[in-house]
C-alpha cells in the first residue's frame, strides 16, 4: 500500500514589544521570578486589559510578509482553560477574526518549488512558566502577557523535508521583518506539529496525531520522519492510529506516546467583551507595507542575479537580515561580491560562533570588512595578512590606519624587489640548477627566502613572477 | 448625625460655614451608623479610622468651597477595589482579600476630597437582586426590616435610605443599582456602558456592568457623576466622549420632552400600586408640559433570557481567576492541583454563583454556543434595536423599576426563577448600555417605589432633567423610613 | 416535561468549572438549572436570521495604548499578597498534567 502524509505546523513567534500585549509589563527575560509582572499580569481581581499598539503593528506586518489578507475588523476571543500559568483562567486571544489570513511560503525541496499555505495568524498572549519539583510546582509569571503571533498552515505539507523547508522560511520571513528573533533555542520559536497519513487516492485525512514543543527544525523533521513511518507501520498491520498527542524523545529518536485524547477540548471561546473591536484601516496597512524590509528571496534573487554569488552562499547571507543587510553596505562600500561573501561565511560566522555574539553585538562594520577586502584585491595585503587585520576589526580598528601603523603593506613594486631577488638568486646556484631542471619546489625555497628576507612583506604572486624571468633570463 | 434632612449643598455649606469641621462630621456618621446599622446591616466593612483620620487630613488642607463632595463620607459598594480596606465582593473566596489600589471611580472621589467610610453589603458577585446572597450578612429594608432592601447593591441603597451616608456607589448589571433603588426610596442611576470605568470593579458581565451614584435626590445624583464619569486609559471601554456638567439639567422643566411608555413593560406580573405609580408619574410629567404616549419594545420578552445566557456566560469566564492560587482563599488539605481548584473554588463560592457561573459554562460550552450564547447576543441586537427606533421619536423612556415593591426576607431565594424574572425591567437598558434611573415615585402599603427613566446613550442630562423636574413638584423623596419591621 | 440538561451534563458543566456539586445536591441543581435552560430556549421563536451579534456595547473603536514599557513595581506586593510562595515563585502542588499548557 502506498501513503501519502498530510503535515499541519502551528508555529508561534513571540514578539519583541517593549511592553506586553495587555499590559504596559515590560517584555523582558532573565530576571527575577516574576519581576515583571503587575495586578494585570496576576490576573487580579478588578483589571482590565489594554491592547498594545505594537502587537497590532507586528500582527499586520508578519501578515504581509507571508502574503496574507488583513482582517480589516478583528476583534479578540477568551479561550478559557484552568492553568496555574495561566492568570486569568482565559487566554486572550484570536479565533474568529484571526487578524490575517490565506498567506503562503514558497519552498523548494530537491529544486521543487512549492507554495505552503497559511490558514491564518492571530495574535495572543503567552503564558508563564511553570516548573515542578517532586512536592510542588513553581509559577512565575514574568512571561505571561508576552505577545505571541502563532501562524497555522493549510495541510499543504506533505513531507518531513518539506515541513523543515517551511519552518526555515517562515523563520527566515519573519527574521527579515524584525518583528522577532524566532530562536527555536530561545523559544522565540515554537513549533507543533500535527502529521497524518492516508492511502494514496483516499479523500478524507487520515486521524492527526500532534506532537509539541520540539526543540530543533531538526527535531522537526525527525520527529515526522519517525511518525511518518510509524503510523504506516501500525496500518499495515491491521491496527488503527489514536488521536494522540506524542512528544519527540532526542535521545531515541522515536516519538512517545503523552496522551490519548478524549474528545475535543472545550475551551468556550467568546468574544472578548472588555476590548473594543480594531479597526485597520488600508491606510496603516499601506504604511506598514513602506516599512517592511526586502524579504529574503528577493534579496537571493539580486545577489544572485546581478552580484553572480552562488545559490548556496546567497542562502547563507540571507539567514538573517542583520547578515543581509551587512552584505550590501559592504558590496556598497566596494567589496568585492564573492570575496565579502565568503569572509561572511568564513571567517566572521567563525568569529560569532566561537564568542557566541550576533553580528550587530560585534565591532566589526560592513566598512572596515569592506576596505580589507578591497585591500586584498588591490595587493595591498596578503590574505595570511588579512588574518591580523580582522583581528584589528573585530576591535573596531580601522583596517588601513591598522596595515599602515603595523608597516604590513605588502612590497610589490619591482624596483625595490628586484635587487632582493637578484641577491637571493646568486647565492643559491643549487636551487637555479633544480628550476632548470624542471624541479618545481625549488622557486618555492626561492620565493621563501625573499619572504625571510623581508620579513614577509613581499607580495608573493610579484616574487613568484619576477623570479621566474630573473632565472630564464 | 443622619442625612434624612441633608443634601450634599446643605451639608456641605455647614462644612464651608464651620458649623463643623470635616473630622466631626465623619466622626458623627460614624457614631450614626453604630446606632443605627445594627438593624440595616448596610455596611460589610465600616473604616472608622482611616476615615477618621482622611477626614482630619482633608480639614488640614481646608474644604473647597468650590467642590460640593469636599469632606462628604461616601460608602462604596464591595466589589469596588479601596486601596488598604478589605474588599471580598461579599464572597467567602475574598474573604480577607485586601486591594493595592484604588478603583478608578473611587480614586476620582477621593481626589475630590470624599471620605470612604466603609464598604457595602451586596450579593455575592453582584449576583442577585435582594442582598440576601452574601456570604456574610443580609442586609434589611429602612423602611421594613423584614423586607429586602433589593440588591445587589442593596447594602449601599439601604445605608442612603437609612440616613447613614448621603450618597453611595453601586453596580448595575442587570438593575442593581435602580431596583435597590426603588425599594429604598432614593435615587440610583446606572450611566451609559461607557461613562464611567470599571477598571477596579470586580467583573461580573464586562459588557453589561457599570458603576453609578446612589443619593436622596437628583442633584447630589449628578454632581457625584460629575465626579466619577470620564475616559480611564485603564478601561479601553469607557468613552472619550465630553463629559457634561450634569448639573447643568437642573431646573430646566419638561416642557416639550416627548416620553415614551413601553407597553411590554406595563403588562403581566406589574404590582398594581406599581401600575399606578408609573400612571401617575406620566400624568405628573404632562401636567409639567411634557407629552407622554405609549410605545413599543417588542422583543422585550425575550429580556431576561437573552440577558441570563449574556451574563452569566461572561461571569463564568471572569469568575475563573478565583482559583486559590495567587491571591484570596486557597483551600486547606488538598491532595493535588485540581483538588485545589475544586476545593478553593467549591467552598469559596455560594449557590447562586456557582448556578449561574454553571448556567454560563453551559450557554458557552461545545455544541450549544450557537443555540445560547450567540443567540442571545443576536437577540440582544433586536432589542437595541428596538430601543433605538423609539428613541428617534422620544426624548425619554419612563417605565416601572422592578415589578413589585420590595418583598420578604427569605421570600424569593428558594427560586431563582422568580428572583430572574424580578430584573425584566431593569435587564434591557444593560443590554442596551442605555443610561437609566431609577426615583422615588409613590409607596404601596409603606414602602418605597421607583420608577425608571432612560434615556438615549450618553444622554444622561435628559435623564436628570426629567428626574429633576419631577422631584421639585413632588415630595416623595423627602419621607423618612421608619427603621423598623411593620408586623 | 422534555429534559433540557441532565445529571450527567450538570456534573460535566461543573467539571469544566472545577465546581464540585455533591451527589445530594445534584438533582437540585439539575431541576433549577433544567428550568432556566428551558428558559433559555424560548429564544428559539425569534428569528435571528442575518441579525449581526452584539458582544459590546461600547461606543469605542480601534483604541489601543502605545507600546511603552512601564514597571509598577508591584512584585513584592503580589507575593505578600498570594497565599503560598517560595523564592519569589507561586507555590501550588505539583502539576502532573503537562499537557495544560497551551497556546
Amino acid at each position: 500500500m502506498n501513503f501519502q502524509t498530510t503535515i499541519g505546523l502551528e508555529v508561534h513567534v513571540e514578539l519583541k514589544t517593549n511592553s506586553k500585549i495587555f499590559s504596559p509589563s515590560p517584555v523582558e527575560f532573565g530576571d527575577t521570578p516574576n519581576a515583571n509582572t503587575n495586578v494585570i499580569d496576576w490576573g487580579y481581581p478588578g483589571v482590565l486589559p489594554t491592547t498594545n499598539k505594537g502587537v497590532v503593528h507586528d500582527g499586520i506586518m508578519a501578515g504581509l510578509a507571508l502574503h496574507a489578507q488583513i482582517e480589516p475588523n478583528p476583534h479578540f476571543d477568551r479561550k478559557n482553560y484552568f492553568y496555574p500559568d495561566n492568570p486569568k483562567a482565559y487566554q486572550i486571544t484570536q479565533s474568529e477574526t484571526p487578524i490575517a489570513h490565506d498567506g503562503w511560503v514558497e519552498i523548494e525541496v530537491d529544486g521543487q518549488k512549492k507554495k505552503i499555505g497559511i490558514a491564518e495568524m492571530h495574535i495572543e498572549e503567552d503564558a508563564g512558566k511553570n516548573t515542578h519539583e517532586s512536592e510542588h510546582s513553581f509559577v512565575d509569571l514574568n512571561r505571561q502577557g508576552t505577545p505571541l503571533i502563532e501562524i497555522v498552515s493549510k495541510p499543504d505539507i506533505a513531507s518531513a523535508d518539506e515541513a523543515y523547508a517551511y519552518l526555515e522560511q517562515l523563520r527566515q520571513i519573519v527574521q527579515f521583518t524584525g518583528i522577532s528573533d524566532v530562536k527555536m533555542e530561545e523559544g522565540s520559536m515554537r513549533v507543533d506539529t500535527n502529521i497524518s497519513i492516508r492511502p494514496v487516492g483516499q479523500k478524507e485525512f487520515g486521524t492527526k496525531v500532534e506532537m509539541k514543543n520540539i526543540n530543533s527544525f531538526n527535531y522537526v523533521r525527525k520527529s515526522l520522519e519517525y511518525e511518518e513511518q510509524r503510523q504506516q507501520r501500525v496500518i499495515m498491520s491491521g491496527g488503527v492510529i489514536q488521536q494522540e498527542t506524542r512528544r519527540f524523545d532526542e535521545t531515541t529518536g522515536k516519538t512517545v506516546l503523552m496522551r490519548v485524547k478524549e474528545g475535543s477540548d472545550d475551551y468556550r471561546y467568546f468574544p472578548e467583551p472588555d476590548l473594543p473591536v480594531l479597526t485597520i484601516s488600508q491606510d496603516w496597512i499601506d504604511q506598514i507595507n513602506q516599512e517592511l524590509p526586502e524579504p529574503p528571496a528577493k534579496r537571493r534573487e539580486h545577489y544572485v542575479n546581478e552580484l553572480g554569488i552562488t545559490d548556496y552562499d546567497a542562502m547563507v547571507i540571507t539567514q538573517t537580515k542583520e547578515m543581509s543587510d551587512f552584505y550590501d553596505q559592504m558590496i556598497k562600500a566596494g567589496a568585492d561580491a564573492k570575496l565579502a561573501a565568503n569572509y561572511l561565511q568564513g571567517d566572521v560566522n567563525a568569529y560569532m560562533n566561537d564568542n557566541q555574539v550576533e553580528l550587530q553585538d560585534t565591532k566589526i562594520t560592513p566598512e572596515h570588512l569592506a576596505m580589507m577586502i578591497k585591500l586584498i584585491s588591490d595587493g595591498t595585503i596578503s590574505s595570511k595578512m588579512a588574518k591580523k587585520v580582522f583581528k584589528a576589526i573585530t576591535k573596531g580598528d580601522d583596517p588601513k590606519a591598522f596595515v599602515e601603523e603595523k608597516g604590513m603593506v605588502q612590497l610589490s613594486d619591482p624596483a625595490k624587489l628586484q635587487p632582493i631577488v637578484d641577491d637571493v638568486v646568486s647565492a643559491n646556484p643549487q636551487s637555479v640548477e633544480d628550476f632548470h631542471n624542471g624541479k618545481d619546489r625549488a622557486i618555492g625555497f626561492l620565493v621563501g627566502q625573499i619572504m625571510k628576507q623581508t620579513h614577509g612583506k613581499a607580495n608573493p604572486q610579484v616574487v613568484n613572477k619576477m623570479l621566474k624571468e630573473s632565472m630564464s633570463k | 448625625m443622619n442625612y434624612f434632612n441633608e443634601s450634599l449643598t446643605s451639608v456641605h455649606s455647614k462644612l464651608v460655614n464651620g458649623d463643623f469641621s470635616a473630622k466631626e462630621l465623619t466622626q458623627q456618621t460614624l457614631a450614626n451608623i453604630k446606632s443605627v446599622d445594627g438593624d440595616i446591616n448596610a455596611f460589610l466593612t465600616v473604616a472608622e479610622k482611616d476615615a477618621v483620620a482622611d477626614a482630619d487630613q482633608i480639614d488640614q488642607k481646608g474644604i473647597d468651597k468650590d467642590n460640593p463632595l469636599s469632606g462628604i463620607p461616601v460608602a462604596i459598594k464591595d466589589n469596588m477595589l479601596t486601596k488598604g480596606l478589605k474588599t471580598t465582593a461579599a464572597s467567602k473566596i475574598l474573604e480577607n482579600f485586601t486591594p493595592m489600589f484604588d478603583a478608578t471611580a473611587v480614586e476620582k472621589l477621593k481626589q475630590l476630597g470624599t471620605v470612604t467610610l466603609g464598604k457595602t453589603n451586596m450579593d455575592e458577585f453582584a449576583m442577585g437582586g435582594s442582598t440576601e446572597n452574601s456570604a456574610f450578612k443580609i442586609t434589611h429594608n429602612p423602611w421594613d426590616t423584614t423586607k429586602v432592601p433589593g440588591g445587589s447593591s442593596g447594602g449601599s441603597a439601604a445605608a442612603v435610605a437609612s440616613g447613614e451616608v448621603l450618597a453611595a456607589l453601586g453596580s448595575d448589571t442587570g438593575g442593581s443599582i435602580r431596583q435597590p433603588a426603588s425599594f429604598n426610596g432614593v435615587v440610583g442611576m446606572k450611566p451609559t456602558y461607557g461613562r464611567v470605568s470599571r477598571w477596579g470593579l470586580i467583573a461580573f458581565g464586562s459588557s453589561l456592568d457599570q458603576i453609578g451614584p446612589i443619593t436622596r435626590n437628583v442633584e447630589d445624583n449628578a454632581t457625584l457623576l460629575n465626579a466619577i464619569a470620564g475616559h480611564d486609559k485603564h478601561d479601553l471601554t469607557s468613552s472619550i466622549k465630553e463629559v457634561p456638567d450634569f448639573t447643568s439639567a437642573l431646573n430646566k422643566g419638561v416642557k416639550g420632552m416627548r416620553i415614551g411608555i413601553p407597553t411590554e413593560f406595563m403588562s403581566q406580573g406589574l404590582d398594581d400600586d406599581v401600575k399606578q405609580t408609573v400612571l401617575d408619574t406620566a400624568e405628573q410629567f404632562k401636567k409639567l408640559g411634557a407629552t407622554v404616549e405609549e410605545v413599543s419594545l417588542p422583543h422585550t420578552k425575550y429580556g431576561v433570557a437573552a440577558y441570563y445566557i449574556i451574563s452569566s456566560s461572561e461571569a463564568s469566564s471572569n469568575l475563573q481567576r478565583f482559583d486559590g492560587i495567587r491571591y484570596g482563599r486557597r483551600a486547606a488539605d488538598v491532595k493535588n492541583l485540581e483538588d485545589l481548584y475544586v476545593k478553593s473554588r467549591s467552598e469559596g463560592f455560594g449557590d447562586e454563583v456557582k448556578r449561574r457561573i454553571m448556567l454560563g459554562t453551559f450557554s458557552l460550552s461545545a455544541g450549544f454556543y450557537d443555540a445560547y450564547f450567540k443567540k442571545a447576543a443576536q437577540v440582544r441586537t433586536l432589542m437595541n434595536n428596538d430601543f433605538a427606533k423609539v428613541f428617534k421619536d422620544f426624548d425619554l423612556i419612563l417605565a416601572p423599576t422592578a415589578p413589585t415593591p420590595a418583598y420578604g426576607i427569605g421570600e424569593d431565594v428558594s427560586d431563582p426563577m422568580t428572583m430572574y424574572m424580578n430584573d425584566v425591567l431593569t435587564l434591557p437598558v444593560n443590554l442596551a448600555g442605555l443610561p437609566g434611573m431609577s426615583i422615588p415615585a409613590g409607596f404601596s402599603n409603606g414602602l418605597p417605589v421607583g420608577v425608571q427613566l432612560i434615556g438615549r446613550p450618553y444622554d444622561e442630562l435628559t435623564v436628570y432633567q426629567a428626574g429633576n423636574a419631577f422631584e421639585q413638584n413632588t415630595d416623595f423623596n423627602k419621607q423618612t423610613p421608619k427603621m423598623g419591621g411593620t408586623n | 416535561m422534555t429534559e433540557k440538561i441532565s445529571e450527567d451534563q450538570v456534573k460535566h458543566v461543573a467539571e469544566l468549572a472545577k465546581l464540585k456539586i455533591n451527589d445530594d445536591q445534584l438533582p437540585y441543581f439539575t431541576t433549577q438549572l433544567d428550568k432556566i435552560i428551558g428558559l433559555f430556549e424560548t429564544l428559539s421563536e425569534v428569528d435571528t436570521e442575518g441579525v449581526e451579534p452584539t458582544s459590546s456595547v461600547t461606543d469605542q473603536v480601534n483604541v489601543m495604548r502605545d507600546d511603552v514599557a512601564e514597571n509598577w513595581h508591584q512584585q513584592q506586593a503580589l507575593l505578600d499578597n498570594a497565599p503560598d510562595t517560595q523564592d519569589g515563585y507561586i507555590r501550588v502542588p505539583t502539576i502532573i498534567d503537562e499537557s495544560g499548557d497551551n497556546n
